[in-house]
Parts: structure tokens; C-alpha cells; sequence
């Protein structure tokens, strides 16, 4: 029994730094290993702001109406208890960003502003510009910085996680990781570990994830036993910027402005956007919804999008986008009301969207989905705790927006201390508690990937995976297309045994690192596409058409995925949803707006 | 008709002992592609101009929105952000080299850990009691918000110190971002309960009086920090501190 255990965070996001802050504070040992600087987590992508019902605007918020809001946003699939204590502690954790110095915007009389966001009519939304993720994050950095310099906190930034060590009881005992630089690979004792390693977006290719977001301890946790819930749930943004790396936000202000959304009527059409003449574009978001034009809800604008590009074919140049367009409105009025996001497309495109229509698509955004956890955020391996979007547990079928940096840190702090609590009764593991065994383990997988001689470059095997569920498990969702997407990835997975390391050398050996995460994306994403054909409904994020309408009856379940070591795949149970305080009722997308 | 390409030049360097070489390469042109996909190309088929097999190129990245602060290279002999340097709107060959004012670590991969030694050194933190519930923190006037938020923007990105002309291994210059930071934390109703020691943290040497105000830093901030206003501020915070320390002790 250890009187102060020793706990290791992974991942330095909001979710990992709150989670450590918490244990230093309490006096634990903890160990925070990042494979970046922590201050350059996925975090700080974050942009609009932090949810809390503070009412400081006179409205009557309250933290139930968050409650609320954020269950009926996730079309009633979170469970309820945990959200209700995310949405009560709010409040007070937003006063605890602000004592940390975030420089949140202000009214007039000094005190914190609020905006509205989507999904709720409230003005609930604290930000601080538009870099709210950023800030946040720098914040937590900070006050783990010191706690780093008094020696309470050992950083190992610059290590990736490879897996969890179990002793022979299936109980967890510590960490296996791989120093990035020297190669090494070792385990670290710990008496509770917390995963708190972000979204997977990376296993869609291109995505609004960071490129450390490839949900690889994840998924490799998930190989270890650890069920992983709701995997299905992908929350796809409708307009974001296709880039040749990434996919870049573009906010949905821009519709907001009048910005109108189309296509070249002639598929291929090779000419310019300005050069097409009105009688030859298609504004089929006008036409199909003549009501609400460009302004259609998030949801029904991005499988227009999608629609329109894969099923008609009909994306500028043959490829996977659409016009934006914002040129009929005079330079004056753009940039008083839109500069800040004219600029960040202007930066990153290099084209002036004052003079040339802007080119978007829908893109992967966020992970509702994650590592199934209890109420102490702990997984179903004892000792593996998990925190922020690594986890499943607050969003249900759709998160609400302003809310995921809000869950990160809740989660963390939950984390925390009951990581420290469940360390404290641990018994002492049998033996060396499997760290020989795993650390074996860990080193024969890189052995075999050094001395494979195959043909296959892992980039190109990760870019056919984002293809392949860019295509078939974002937007709309087809049980034929998925089926067939799950015997792709099977074939990813028999072309990754052939694999050609181009570099083998044990020093800094960036694509090495990522040969090994690759494996742990096909697998994770048999998940995704899986649990998909398997729910024959339409909830949240989740959309089939075969299947329309959300089915209470059969699938108001929590997906649970185990890996199945026979098959080498997964394997499905469903859990009951926790309805107790609000019960489900039909979440209308015309009314949400 | 020849296929467009983009020409680009590489200089890359095995371990932080080896000896640095220049590779070539030529990849296929896409339209709207920036220096990062330019490497995740080369990733994708390591193969340099001449034919020669090599391997793919070492760097860090992660957000690729200009806002982790990861990917800053020399870029055409300029210090700058990977992720946001076009190349439609770079000369060819492209030269890509790492910062020349940190250890190579391999290829463009430099390491930076000096930086968050240097927040360490001068607290850059608002020393807060506990992260229990005590409470809204301090009122903040919207100007004074207006005036620290672009202190926060900063990325730790260090291209203001690889542009200093002060900040190199001899000196052990803090370099501008730092100067920036005790500046934020200096103003905020908090933090300044720690402004002393930050301000003797940056006296003697490699403090804020080794700044020649050379004010490249400016101009090489991607974020557009006031980073000239920040070290002329913390500049004279220093002085009226060493004066008052000739009084006091």
C-alpha cells in the first residue's frame, strides 16, 4: 500500500495538465509524459470559448439548463450523471481560470463577458479572443511549470506511450514508452496510470486534429482489454478549409454574413470561380432548402456538402470541395464584420476571399467516442484512468460547441484525485508487476518492424486509411459502404505486415514512431466503421439514410467495443443509457438552429 | 508537357554530432501546398533527385494552424512557421534548414527546451493559493485585457531569439519572449506579487540589459507581439528595481 502513490499522466493537453495539477496539489508523485512540449498539446486549437452558466447577463442560466442543453445536443447518448456534475462545477472552474491570469474578454465594469453559442439560447460561452484554447492551456502549463520547478512534477516530454503494464492479475502497474530521440524503450512504475492522449482525427487522413491526435494509446490500451465506447460518433465541422496537410476551421460566421455556399452546374469545370456565370452555378443549399438557404443547420449543411460531391460528383475540379462564397458583399462590410477569419484563410490558402470564393469542405472535427470509463474516470482495467477526448463520457451522440474544453478539464480533475484515491488501497503487485514481460513485448514489436523488409510505405497505407473512412464512416453512412471499408482496412492490415522502413535508424526516427502508431489507427478504426453498420439508426453525429430517424428502443445503448484476440478485431457489447433526470425526448434539427 | 515540380533543398544532419549535408529533391506540384506538405511528401517517397533512397525528414510539427509554436526552420534564410509558409509564394529551390541558434537534435528538429528553462527562471506563472473554489478571480478592466492578451498570444516558437543578434550559447541571453512573459505577469493583479523576483531574475548576465535593441525580434514574431514595447517596459521595471535594491539593502 503506498501511502503517496506514484501516478503518470499521459498526454499534456487541458485534460492531462488538470489532472496534474490536481495530484501535485494533493501531494502525489506524478510523472507527465507528452510527445510534445506540453504547451504545444492539440489544446490550444481550440478557438470560441468555455461553457459555464454564470448568468451575468441576466438571463436566468442556470447550470441545470446547461445540463440540459448539453444532453439534448448529444441527442440524449451521454449519461446523464456525469454531465450533470460537469455542468455544476462549471462555474467555479471558469473563476479558477480566471485567478490563473487567462485574459478573458471583459465588459466595461471589469467582470468576465459571455457569448452565445450554438445550441443554446444563453449567453454561457467565457473566451478570450479567439485563441480561448490556447489560453486556457497556457494557463495550466503555467501553474504545472511551477509545480515542476518545486520538483513536484517530473516531465517527460518527448516520449510516446506504447502500453499500458499489467501484472498477472490484469491490474495496471505502469507504463511502456519510447524516449522519441534515443529510441529507447522502457517502463516506468506507477500506481494508477490516466490516458489522457486527446481525438483520433488522424485516422481520417486530413482532419482539424492536431498531428499528434491519432488516437494510438488508445488504441492500444483497447488491445490491451480496455472497452472502448461510442466509437462512432465523429463530429464532422461543415466548413473547413482543405489544405494540402491539414483541414483549417472556417466559423460558421461566414454563412452567418451572407456567404453562399456552391458548386460549377458542369461536373470538372476547369474555369475559374469569377469566370462561371450565375445562370452555371449551383447554390443547392438555396435550393433544396429554400427556407433557411445557407444558414441549414450544421448537420444538414454538411451532408448537402457531402452529397454533392460524392454523390453527384460534381466538386470543383474533381475534388472534394465546394464554393464559399462571400465576394457579392463589399470589402468594407467584410472586414468589419468577418477580418479575423478573412485573414486566417487569406494566410493559408494565400488567395483573398474578398475577391476569390473560398474553397471548403466538411472535415473531421472532434471525438465524441473514446475509452469507456465509470464515474471515477476510470477504465475497466483497474489503475487505467482516462480524461478529456480520449474518453467517451460527456458529449453522447454529438457535442455541444464551447463544451470540450469545459469536459477536458472536469474530466482531469476528477481524474486526479481519484487516481491518487484508488493508488492509496492498492495492494503491491506479484513480482516485478509484468514490466519484464511488456518491456519484452514492446521491443520484439520493434525488432520485427526494424528488420521487415517489405515494400509498403506506412505514409501511403495511412493516407488510402483516411480515404477509405473519409469516404465511407464521416458524413453518411451506408451499411454496404461500411462493410466494404472494414475489408479495406483488413487489407491495410495485411499490407502493414509487408511494411518497408525507409529509415532504421535509432535516433530521432520521427517516421518509425509513426509506423508504429499506424498500426494502432487500422485497428481503432475497425472500431469506428464497426460500430457504425452495427447502429441502424440515425443519432447525432450519426447519420444513415437507410435509417433515418433515431431508434430509443434499440439503440439508446452505449457502444462497448473489446478487442478479441482470436479474431483480431472487435468484438460488441451495449450498455444502458443514464436517463434518470431528463428524459429523452425528440431533438428537432429545425428547431436547434 | 513537363510535369510542374517544386524544387527543394534540404539540409539535414543524422545526430546532433553528425555532419550536416544539402539533399534535393523534386516533387510534384499541387496547387495551395505548404512547406509541411512539401516534407510529408518527401515522407511519403524519400527518394532525392539524383534517385539516391534516403530517408524521410526529421521536424516537428502538430497543429499546423501557426498556434502550437512546433514547426519554425529557416525558410529561404528566413526564421518562420513551417505550416504557414506558402509555397506559391516562395522562391525556388526552396532551402529548409533548421534554426541556427539551437542544438540540432536531427535534420530540422532543434532543441528548444531552453525557452521553458527561461519561464522557469523569471516564474512565469500567477502564483495562485489552490485550484480549490475561492471564488471570481480579480476585475480586469477591458483595456487592461486588451493590453495583456497579445503578451499571451505567445506561441514559444523562438524564431525572436533566433533572429537576436544578442542571443546565442556565449551570452545566455533570455531572448525576447521571455522578456515578454515577465512583462504579462508583471501587469496582471496577481501575478505581481512575484514582480521582484522577476526582475532580479533578469539582471546580471544574459539579462534584459545584454538586449541591443536591434528589434529584429519584432519582426520575426509570427504573432505580432508588442515585443519592442514589452522590453522597453520590463527595461525600466529593471532600473527603478535596481534603485531600489541600492536602498534597501
Amino acid at each position: 500500500m503506498a501511502s503517496t502513490p506514484k501516478i503518470i499522466v499521459i498526454g499534456g493537453g487541458l485534460a492531462g495538465l488538470s489532472a496534474v495539477m490536481k495530484i501535485a496539489e494533493a501531494g502525489g508523485k506524478v510523472d507527465l509524459f507528452s510527445i510534445v512540449p506540453v504547451k504545444r498539446s492539440h489544446s490550444v486549437c481550440a478557438q470560441g470559448g468555455i461553457n459555464a452558466a454564470k448568468n451575468l447577463k441576466g438571463e436566468g442560466d442556470t447550470t441545470w439548463q446547461h445540463f440540459d442543453d448539453t444532453v439534448y445536443g448529444g441527442d440524449f447518448l451521454g449519461n446523464q450523471t456525469p454531465i450533470k456534475g460537469m455542468c455544476e462545477a462549471a462555474p467555479a472552474i471558469i473563476d479558477l481560470l480566471d485567478r490563473m491570469g487567462v485574459p478573458f474578454n471583459r465588459t466595461p465594469e471589469g467582470l468576465l463577458d459571455f457569448r452565445r453559442f450554438g445550441g443554446t439560447l444563453y449567453h454561457r460561452t467565457a473566451f478570450a479572443g479567439a485563441t480561448t484554447g490556447q489560453q486556457l492551456l497556457y494557463a495550466l502549463d503555467e501553474q504545472v511549470r511551477r509545480y515542476e520547478s518545486e520538483g513536484k512534477v517530473q516531465k517527460y516530454e518527448g516520449w510516446e506511450f506504447l502500453s499500458a503494464v499489467l501484472d498477472s492479475k490484469g491490474v495496471c502497474r505502469g507504463i511502456c514508452a519510447m524516449n522519441l530521440r534515443t529510441m529507447e524503450v522502457r517502463t516506468f512504475a506507477a500506481d494508477a496510470i490516466i490516458l489522457a492522449t486527446g481525438g483520433n482525427g488522424a485516422i481520417f487522413g486530413k482532419s482539424t486534429n492536431s498531428v499528434v491526435c491519432t488516437g494510438s494509446a488508445q488504441a492500444a490500451v483497447y488491445q490491451q482489454g480496455v472497452c472502448y465506447a461510442n466509437g462512432e460518433f465523429i463530429q464532422v465541422h461543415p466548413t473547413c478549409i482543405p489544405g494540402e496537410d491539414k483541414l483549417r476551421l472556417m466559423s460558421e460566421s461566414a454563412r452567418g454574413e451572407g456567404g453562399r455556399v456552391w458548386v460549377p452546374k458542369a461536373a470538372g469545370d476547369k474555369r475559374a470561380a469569377n469566370s462561371i456565370p450565375a445562370s452555371e452555378r449551383w447554390y443547392f443549399l438555396e435550393e433544396w432548402y429554400p427556407k433557411y438557404g445557407n444558414l441549414v443547420p450544421r448537420d444538414v449543411a454538411t451532408r448537402a456538402i457531402h452529397k454533392v460531391v460524392y454523390e453527384h460528383g460534381l466538386g470543383i475540379d474533381g475534388q472534394p470541395m465546394v464554393y464559399l462564397d462571400l465576394t457579392h458583399i463589399d470589402r468594407a462590410t467584410l472586414d468589419r464584420k468577418l477580418e479575423g477569419i478573412l485573414e486566417i484563410y487569406e494566410k493559408f490558402v494565400g488567395d483573398d476571399p474578398r475577391e476569390v470564393p473560398m474553397k471548403i469542405f466538411p472535415g473531421m472535427h472532434y471525438t465524441m467516442g473514446g475509452l469507456w470509463v465509470d464515474a471515477d474516470q476510470m477504465t475497466n482495467i483497474p489503475g487505467i484512468f482516462a480524461a478529456g477526448e480520449a474518453e467517451y463520457q460527456y458529449h453522447g451522440a454529438n457535442r455541444l460547441g464551447a463544451n470540450s474544453l469545459l469536459s477536458c478539464i472536469y474530466g482531469g480533475f476528477v481524474a486526479g484525485p481519484k487516481a491518487m484515491q484508488y493508488g492509496k488501497n492498492l495492494q503491491a503487485a506479484e513480482g516485478d508487476g509484468g514490466h519484464t514481460a511488456e518491456l519484452k513485448r514492446q521491443e520484439e514489436i520493434n525488432q520485427r518492424l526494424l528488420s521487415s523488409n517489405g515494400a509498403e510505405n506506412p505514409f501511403k497505407i495511412w493516407r488510402e486509411l483516411g480515404d477509405v473512412m473519409t469516404k465511407n464512416a464521416t458524413v453518411i453512412r451506408y451499411n454496404k459502404n461500411l462493410q466494404a471499408a472494414d475489408g479495406q482496412i483488413q487489407r491495410l492490415l495485411e499490407r502493414y505486415r509487408n511494411i518497408n522502413l525507409s529509415d532504421k535508424s535509432m535516433w530521432a526516427n520521427t517516421s518509425f514512431a509513426f509506423t508504429r502508431q499506424l498500426l494502432n489507427m487500422l485497428h481503432l478504426a475497425r472500431v469506428i466503421v464497426q460500430g457504425a453498420e452495427r447502429r441502424d439508426e440515425s443519432r447525432g453525429a450519426h447519420y444513415k439514410p437507410d435509417f433515418p430517424d433515431r431508434n430509443d428502443e434499440k439503440f439508446l445503448k452505449t457502444t462497448k467495443a473489446f478487442f478479441a484476440t482470436d479474431t483480431n478485431g472487435p468484438r460488441f457489447e451495449y450498455e444502458a443509457v443514464d436517463t434518470q433526470f431528463i428524459p429523452p425526448r425528440p431533438r428537432r434539427y429545425d428547431a436547434v438552429k | 508537357m513537363a510535369e510542374r515540380t517544386i524544387k527543394v533543398e534540404i539540409k539535414r544532419q543524422h545526430d546532433p554530432d553528425g555532419t550536416a549535408v544539402v539533399e534535393r529533391f523534386e516533387i510534384p506540384y499541387r496547387p495551395n501546398m505548404n512547406v509541411i506538405s512539401v516534407l510529408m511528401e518527401i515522407a511519403a517517397r524519400p527518394v532525392t533527385v539524383d534517385g539516391k533512397e534516403t530517408t524521410p525528414v526529421t521536424y516537428e510539427s502538430n497543429c499546423l494552424e501557426e498556434i502550437c509554436g512546433s514547426c519554425s526552420m529557416r525558410i529561404n534564410g528566413r526564421a518562420r512557421m513551417a505550416c504557414s509558409a506558402l509555397v506559391d509564394n516562395l522562391e525556388q529551390p526552396l532551402r529548409l534548414e533548421p534554426l541556427s541558434k539551437f542544438p540540432v537534435v536531427r535534420d530540422l528538429q532543434v532543441d528548444r527546451s531552453v525557452l521553458f528553462e527561461n519561464l522557469k527562471r523569471v516564474q512565469a506563472w500567477v502564483p495562485i493559493d489552490g485550484s480549490y473554489d475561492l471564488g471570481a478571480g480579480p476585475r480586469i478592466t477591458p483595456q487592461a485585457q486588451e493590453e495583456s492578451y497579445p503578451l499571451s498570444n505567445c506561441i514559444s516558437c523562438c524564431c525572436c531569439m533566433e533572429v537576436c543578434p544578442q542571443f546565442n550559447v556565449a551570452t545566455g541571453f533570455v531572448g525576447a519572449a521571455t522578456i515578454a512573459q515577465v512583462k504579462l505577469f508583471n501587469d496582471h493583479p496577481t501575478g505581481k506579487v512575484l514582480k521582484e523576483e522577476r526582475l532580479h531574475a533578469l539582471m546580471g548576465d544574459g539579462g534584459i540589459q545584454d538586449c541591443s535593441y536591434a528589434q529584429n525580434c519584432v519582426k520575426a514574431c509570427p504573432k505580432e507581439l508588442p515585443l519592442a514595447q514589452a522590453i522597453s517596459d520590463v527595461g525600466r521595471q529593471v532600473m527603478v528595481q535596481a534603485v531600489k535594491d541600492i536602498f534597501t539593502t
